[in-house]
């Protein structure tokens, strides 16, 4: 299971012909892995205790990456 | 009864002078899916849950404490210097009329926490999916609240709660499983 490759979910919202502002062309969203777990299988990878530590999961499986999304927001493209 | 380690549970190293952000980061500290929010209503539900998931909640409830400490750290750091002007100019001049540098309970829009943004049910189901969503949204706000700022050490923090948001998440649907589960109950044919 390599859930935490890919965990960006991306949608078009309407733009409208007369949208006051520069239209956003897509919108994002994260699904965490934590959505297709029921429950947690015995005996996963784990990482290096201080790499645990630092990221907040014992477990690879389990981690989810978030970066800013500022830029991407603004205006869009 | 608790035990207290005088330490965070993660670092918090704040490196922008950047007090605006102390106003944002209230959210997380009494606003509705804020940490205290998280901490009692966890805390107070464990009362009545089945006993195979009292323990979940009292793990989490008292992790969540120790989140909350993190986020008044950092709003301490981001005020503690800050002059009466840039208080005012970063939207806390109504803050500090009322509490001076005081931390209080309130979201980033200035409103008392209040015990009405946590429930209880006393079913055990409509507790735990009111906690997993509770999880999620504190999720989210910590995404937006990385996307407010530039400064990379109040963002590794940050992450590292969001992640936790996450395990958590992840155990609370476990627990939901765990009452489905009626393996352990005594069947008499």
């Amino acid at each position: 299971m390599n859930v935490n490759s890919n965990q960006v979910r991306v949608y078009k919202p309407f733009i409208g012909p007369f949208d006051p502002c520069p239209p956003m062309l897509y919108r994002t969203y994260v699904v965490p892995p934590n959505q297709y777990i029921t429950f947690q299988p015995l005996n996963w990878p784990q990482f290096s205790l201080e790499e645990a530590l630092t990221r907040g999961t014992l477990w690879p499986n389990l981690f989810s990456p978030y970066h800013p999304n500022r830029n991407v927001q603004e205006g869009g493209s | 009864m608790w035990v207290y380690e005088k330490k965070l549970q993660y670092p918090v190293r704040v490196s922008k002078c950047d007090p605006k952000m102390a106003k944002y980061l209230l959210e997380q500290y009494g606003g509705a899916d804020g940490e205290l929010a998280a901490a009692l209503r966890y805390l107070n539900q464990r009362y009545t849950i089945p006993d195979r998931v009292i323990g979940l909640l009292n793990d989490i409830g008292t992790e969540e404490f120790a989140h909350l400490e993190m986020i008044a750290t950092m709003v301490y750091k981001l005020t503690k210097d800050a002059t009466v002007e840039q208080l005012e100019n970063a939207g806390l001049g109504a803050h500090y009329a009322a509490h001076d540098k005081a931390l209080f309970y309130e979201n980033a829009s200035g409103v008392p926490w209040t015990a009405a943004y946590i429930q209880a049910k006393g079913d055990p189901l409509a507790d735990l999916y009111e906690d997993i969503a509770a999880e999620e949204k504190a999720r989210a706000t910590y995404q937006w609240l990385i996307d407010m700022t530039d400064d990379v050490d109040l963002q590794d923090s940050l992450k590292f709660l969001r992640e936790r948001e996450i395990v958590h998440a992840t155990r609370f649907r476990e627990a939901v499983e765990i009452i489905k589960d009626d393996r352990m109950q005594k069947r008499i044919f």
